[in-house]
């Protein structure tokens, strides 16, 4: 029995934990066509300025959720070395936005001065994240106290940058990046975090990181006594993750074109170590899988949508979504689990009863 | 239920999932006798306790206990601690944080408030009366392992209980405080407390226990008197085979004699834990550090390898002088680091039996160069099979296997990096007799087919003296006697530990 | 202290534990800075009422700080209480001000009564629910009381999308003082102006006084040490393990209910904004109080140093000329990121002369 087992369940045993969040995100599609079946019509249509563009509710759910996909991506990384959060994300959002601003300011908007404004506010973020990671890494502070710092002053920080304004920048580069490529009818956000699931694809098939993040997340002693320099490890996943926050700052700054530092990416944190979670990846640390992750943020989007759709009010949806949440960690919690699996032992007992009979 | 008997365990069964971990096993316990309970890794003894304690709940079988009508069902360790059923375990199962009297009385009595006053007067007598050199206002985190080990002793003989259970309680301890822990136990026994003794230690079941129950593979194979159970039955028992005796493990090889080259050489090395010792290992040597636990030849392996932070010293590697302060530079020296403590230093229980053996050499390989997974599946496989790991598949966590078969795991992962001198600590600890003397034979054939040499450390000197050429004797934290050829005896190293030795 | 001769020779005094350490930095750092702060400033910080403004100001933050307090000792995380505080102070303002339960005929002192009692239930009812999820679901925490967030802040607009406010005779029985004359300094016109102190400031007191007394003094108390410190060891204690942390979560719930009344008290408003981000200057708070976010380490009476120590910053930052508006968060961040690296290094610091002193004593009884 044991064997023919083994080859059927082989996908679903190692992929377990993405069960629960691609029933969610299937319970949610089907929740929708039923509601309204042409709810994912997605359709072709010419912009203001002649250019063809996607349209439809699939569209803006994927293109809605794109910094918090990127985010979702970096949080994975840190949650899986360090076994806590990171909950400055939003704020290192705002103050890489404000760098990137700034920097577009100095003088005429080329294509080579938004190179470098990206530039820039990577480099920034990524200091930041450096910040972070070291207080956790060399200073062993617990991720969530070490962030707490940024959490508390990084959007003042990003309004210093300001100067105590919200500036707006005239561009249609900037456009670009957070709405339409002139000609490409799929958002530039999709594209983005597309580029960004390449990139840490080929992160993880050419170098060995996805393994000593695990190792340190689950035993750094072991992982230190195997040659493995931990506090790199760390430092890394932090650094990657103010990576993330730059590459999202500059989205949701492009979609507006401008950079407001109290309600760029506002509670995004939140939103990002939920999708983790939901995702079926422990927030202790250890094992990851950062599709999981990537599942979870559209599945918060895709609830969002939906409810908007429903016509619930913006600041209303908060409620309903904690349901939804809590609903799912319910399902994919260890309790439930261990329920689930012994319910399926007993089953299995039966069989083999009646199969003996 | 028979007088005089306090606790009965009749045809007790409980499955894992793909696992029989008990098969209608039966137990009795009379009252003040020191009732040991052995059996081989994965045999069901912790298994049994912890259905006794109420950790697992058993699927068949009936337990009694004196003075309480009719079968009990235990639900919980509180509820075990109701009955009066206590345990100690191996792994200090206390808070940290808290007072030692606190530990000794928190999670038993009724009432909002607590007595502060009364618990430490209490805790400081019954201290005082077992001899525990500790204070009751002390947080138990600032008191030695050992000391921590008996705050938890205290506190299971002040329940009151009927039936102890001492699960391996003397793995971290000295043979000084093993005598300790053997006076309270027959100081105990005086009082009619039933103990339950889970040892891996032969001769320790030989000095106090009255009878002894053998398990093997959740099977009872039987209960047996002490007295009538001559130690060589009693190991055959447990291994279901007659034991192969360590005859044949081929005579070893002094290489000090034979002059080969040295491969490693230490002096004034020092760390944050030990202080600066002169160390060398020959080509094709196997020698050992041996002192009591607490002795510092742990801490000197680990300065070795840089496991600590190194503050001073040179070291030459074959002659050339380098610096080891990473334990990267130790392994791309070509040493390698068994760790003593498996769970804390070792496996990294989530991950898969394959990434746990591939993980050092992979390190060594560098970031940039992960191995593709069917050459990962190779070397896992190849493994497995040459050290007969027993596993489901390449992909199971090594949290799940036995403590020797996860030992076995590590001890894969450093040969494939193909050291020239592994150093290790402690590999038999804890891990049964069998997989214990397949782990001598191959540390022998490695150091002298292969040239490897080998540090061994390990409690049983017995053992050591087997595989070893040299031996480092250390008390103290100081290096105090280095023996070899005829000196390798076990009254000459007791001297020399005990310090006779100059 | 006491007479008892102990049989042999026994150190009368432990050495302090880390507890007590990271709070004594914190009362030390606290009057440090409350003293630079009137010798450089002078002014509104030499009177008796700054004190109490700042006490006024922050009578929910100082529940709010306990409850998290508790719940970090027991190793677990409650980011839902400004949620709480600012759903209760909404449904609070509402049965004052009659929106809720307009048919019903209530005197004010009833409402009032009411009020208190919806402020205390809608708190347990927080803390139950989520503890039940926590301990017997055993789900992290940080989401599980981050859904108890999104759903408290998704309730109030729900509730009500418009601000409300209280009015008339309640506003004016809520918004008593109490007057200490004798702690009353002199306004310009050399009219002395007694210091007040409002009802909230009172109750927060209270609670900290209960909260410290709960856990220095209970079983239960000691159990949140006792899981925060090992949870696997708890409970081969004995300590039932579920039962502590529904405990500490429900205590949460319940501080955070009555924060929110405490809050109505002094703001009486509600607001979809209310104390927003106040679970993050919580934690805060502990932290600088010397609570360890690891568990099993921590003590009340730092918290409420923590809160003082906290605003006595912000009062610092103001006082000093630097008024652009983003230089409070970032002295209070960098204030943040001193106490946390200080208390870093002095764990750190403590344990390596510790295992000196050990090594030491060893190397004494070798020879």
């Amino acid at each position: 029995m044991g064997k023919t087992e083994k080859g059927k369940s082989s996908f679903f045993q190692k992929n377990s934990q993405l069960l629960v969040p691609l029933i969610a995100l299937m319970l949610l599609v089907i929740f929708n066509l039923i509601r309204d079946p042409g709810f994912f019509s997605i359709e072709l249509v010419n912009d203001n300025a002649g250019n063809p563009v996607l349209q439809g509710n699939l569209i803006s759910i994927l293109n809605g959720a794109s910094e918090l996909a990127i985010l979702a991506m970096g949080m994975t990384l840190v949650t899986a070395a360090s076994g806590g959060q990171d909950i400055s994300v939003g704020c290192l959002a705002a103050i890489a936005g404000s760098v990137f601003i700034k920097v577009l300011k100095s003088g005429p908007i080329t294509p080579w001065l938004v190179l470098g404004g990206v530039a820039a506010c990577c480099l920034v973020a990524m200091c930041f994240g450096a910040f972070n990671g070291t207080l956790v890494s060399v200073f062993r502070v617990q991720p969530m106290i070490a962030t707490l710092i940024l959490f508390t002053c990084g959007r003042s920080i990003a309004y210093w940058i300001n100067g105590g304004a919200t500036p707006t920048v005239e561009s249609d580069i900037v456009k670009a990046i957070g709405g339409f490529i002139p000609g490409f009818p799929i958002p530039a956000p999709i594209l983005i975090v597309v580029l960004m699931g390449i990139f840490f694809a080929l992160l993880f098939r050419f170098t060995t990181l996805s393994m000593y993040l695990q190792a340190v997340g689950i035993n750094n002693n072991a992982a230190r006594l195997n040659g493995i320099n931990a506090v790199g490890v760390k430092l890394l996943a932090f650094v990657l993750l103010g990576l993330c926050c730059a590459v999202s700052g500059v989205i949701a700054t492009g979609r507006l074109q401008l950079v407001n530092h109290e309600t760029l990416l506002i509670n995004i944190e939140m939103d990002a170590i939920l999708a983790v979670a939901i995702g079926g990846n422990s927030l202790g640390g250890g094992k990851f899988k950062m599709i999981g992750s990537v599942i979870g943020a559209y599945i918060i989007q895709a609830l969002t949508v939906t409810l908007y759709a429903m016509k619930v009010s913006s600041t209303d949806v908060k409620a309903y979504k904690a349901v939804v949440i809590i609903l799912l960690v319910v399902l994919g919690s260890p309790v439930v689990k261990r329920w689930f699996g012994s319910m399926r032992n007993k089953l299995a007992v039966a069989g083999s009863r009646k199969e003996a009979a | 239920m028979d007088n005089g008997t306090v606790l009965t365990m009749r045809g007790i069964s409980i499955s894992f999932p793909g696992v029989k971990a008990l098969n209608r096993v039966n137990f009795t316990l009379r009252e003040g006798e020191i009732h040991a309970l052995m059996g081989e890794n994965g045999a069901g003894k912790s298994t049994l306790i912890k259905v006794l304690t109420g950790v697992y709940a058993k699927d068949e079988g009936t337990i009694e206990i004196a003075g309480i009508p009719g079968h009990i069902t235990i639900h919980s360790p509180q509820e075990a601690q109701r009955l009066g059923i206590s345990t100690v375990y191996q792994e200090i199962t206390l808070c940290p944080n808290l007072t030692v009297a606190e530990n000794m009385y928190i999670g038993r009595g009724k009432g909002m408030g607590v007595p502060w006053k009364k618990m430490y007067r209490e805790a400081g007598a019954l201290l005082d009366s077992l001899g525990i050199p500790a204070r009751p206002r002390q947080l138990l985190k600032t008191c030695s392992l050992a000391v921590q080990q008996m705050v938890a002793i205290a506190r299971a003989v002040d329940t009151q209980c009927k039936v102890l259970i001492l699960d391996e309680p003397t793995s971290s301890l000295d043979d000084r405080e093993v005598e300790m822990l053997f006076g309270l136990m027959r100081d105990l026994k005086a009082r009619g407390v039933g103990i339950i003794f889970v040892t891996h230690f032969l001769d320790q079941v030989y000095a106090v226990s009255d009878r002894i129950t053998v398990l093997r593979n959740g099977e009872l194979v039987g209960e047996f008197e002490t007295a009538m159970l001559p130690k060589v039955e009693l190991v055959s028992k447990m291994m279901g085979k007659e034991l192969e005796g360590l005859a044949d493990v081929a005579p070893k090889r002094d290489a000090e004699e034979e002059q080969a080259k040295v491969y490693y050489q230490a002096e004034g090395l020092s760390s944050t834990e030990s202080k600066p010792f002169d160390f060398r290992i020959r080509e094709g040597e196997v020698n050992g550090f041996t002192g009591l636990l607490g002795s510092g030849r742990s801490e000197c392996v680990r300065t070795i390898f840089a496991a600590d932070r190194v503050t001073g010293g040179r070291v030459t590697v074959e002659d050339k002088p380098v610096t080891i302060n990473k334990p990267i530079k130790a392994m791309r020296n070509g040493i390698g680091y068994l760790p003593e403590d498996r769970k804390r230093d070792g496996i990294v229980a989530d991950l898969s039996v394959r990434e746990n053996i591939i993980l050092a050499l992979q390190v060594m390989k560098g970031f940039f160069h992960p191995f593709s997974r069917k050459k990962a599946e190779a070397f896992a496989d190849e493994y497995i099979k040459t050290l007969d790991i027993k596993t489901a598949s390449t992909d199971t966590p090594i949290g799940s296997l036995s403590g020797g078969n996860q030992q076995k795991v590590i001890l894969a992962r450093w040969l494939l990096t193909h050291p020239r001198y592994l150093i290790l600590d402690e590999p038999t600890r804890g891990i049964d007799i069998g997989t214990k003397t397949e782990i001598q034979r191959l540390i022998l054939k490695l150091s002298q087919e292969t040239g490897m040499s080998i540090t061994f450390i390990s409690s049983e000197i017995e053992e050591m003296l087997r595989t070893c050429s040299r031996l480092i004797v250390m008390r103290d934290r100081n290096i105090v006697g280095e023996l070899t050829g005829d000196e390798l005896t076990q009254d000459h190293v007791m001297y020399t530990i005990a310090g006779g030795g100059n | 202290m006491s007479g008892i001769r102990f049989p042999f020779p026994r150190k009368d005094r432990e050495p302090i534990t880390d507890t007590t350490l990271l709070m004594s930095v914190t009362i030390g750092i606290f009057g440090g800075l409350y003293v630079a702060a009137m010798l450089v400033f002078g002014g509104g910080f030499l009177k008796p009422q700054q004190i109490f403004t700042m006490l006024n100001e922050n009578a929910f933050l100082i529940i709010i700080s306990c409850s998290l307090t508790v719940v970090m000792i027991t190793g677990s995380i409650d980011i839902s209480v400004g949620g709480v505080t600012a759903l209760v102070a909404m449904v609070d303002v509402m049965i004052l001000n009659g929106k809720l339960w307009p048919q019903a005929e209530m005197n004010d002192g009833t409402r009032i009564l009411c009020a208190a009692l919806m402020a205390i239930g809608i708190g347990l009812a927080f803390g139950a629910v989520q503890g039940f999820l926590v301990a017997h679901l055993e789900i992290q925490p940080f989401i599980v009381s981050l859904a108890g967030m999104f759903f408290a802040r998704g309730m109030i607009t729900i509730i009500s999308v418009e601000p409300q406010k209280t009015a008339g005779a309640i506003k004016t029985m809520l918004e008593q003082r109490i007057e200490i004359p004798w702690l009353g300094s002199p306004n310009k016109k050399g009219v002395m102006i007694p210091a007040k102190m409002e009802i909230g400031v009172i109750i927060a007191l209270v609670i900290v006084a209960a909260i410290y007394l709960i856990l220095r003094r209970t079983r239960l108390g000691r159990s949140f040490y006792a899981v925060g410190g090992n949870q696997q060891s708890a409970l081969m204690l004995g300590i039932n393990v579920r039962r502590t942390r529904f405990m500490a979560h429900l205590i949460s719930g319940l501080l955070a209910g009555i924060a929110g009344f405490v809050f109505m008290m002094h703001t009486g408003a509600g607001n979809a904004t209310n104390a927003t981000a106040s679970e993050m200057n919580a934690i805060a708070s502990s932290i600088i109080g010397g609570t360890l976010l690891t568990g099993g380490v921590g003590n009340v009476i730092g918290t409420f140093f923590g809160v003082l120590t906290l605003t006595t910053i912000k009062n610092i930052v103001m006082s000093s000329g630097l008024t652009k508006p983003w230089w409070q968060s970032i002295t209070t961040g960098a204030m943040l990121c001193f106490f946390i690296l200080l208390q870093s290094v002095l764990l750190k610091v403590r344990t390596t002369l510790q295992s000196r002193k050990e090594g030491a004593e060893k190397d004494r009884i070798g020879d």
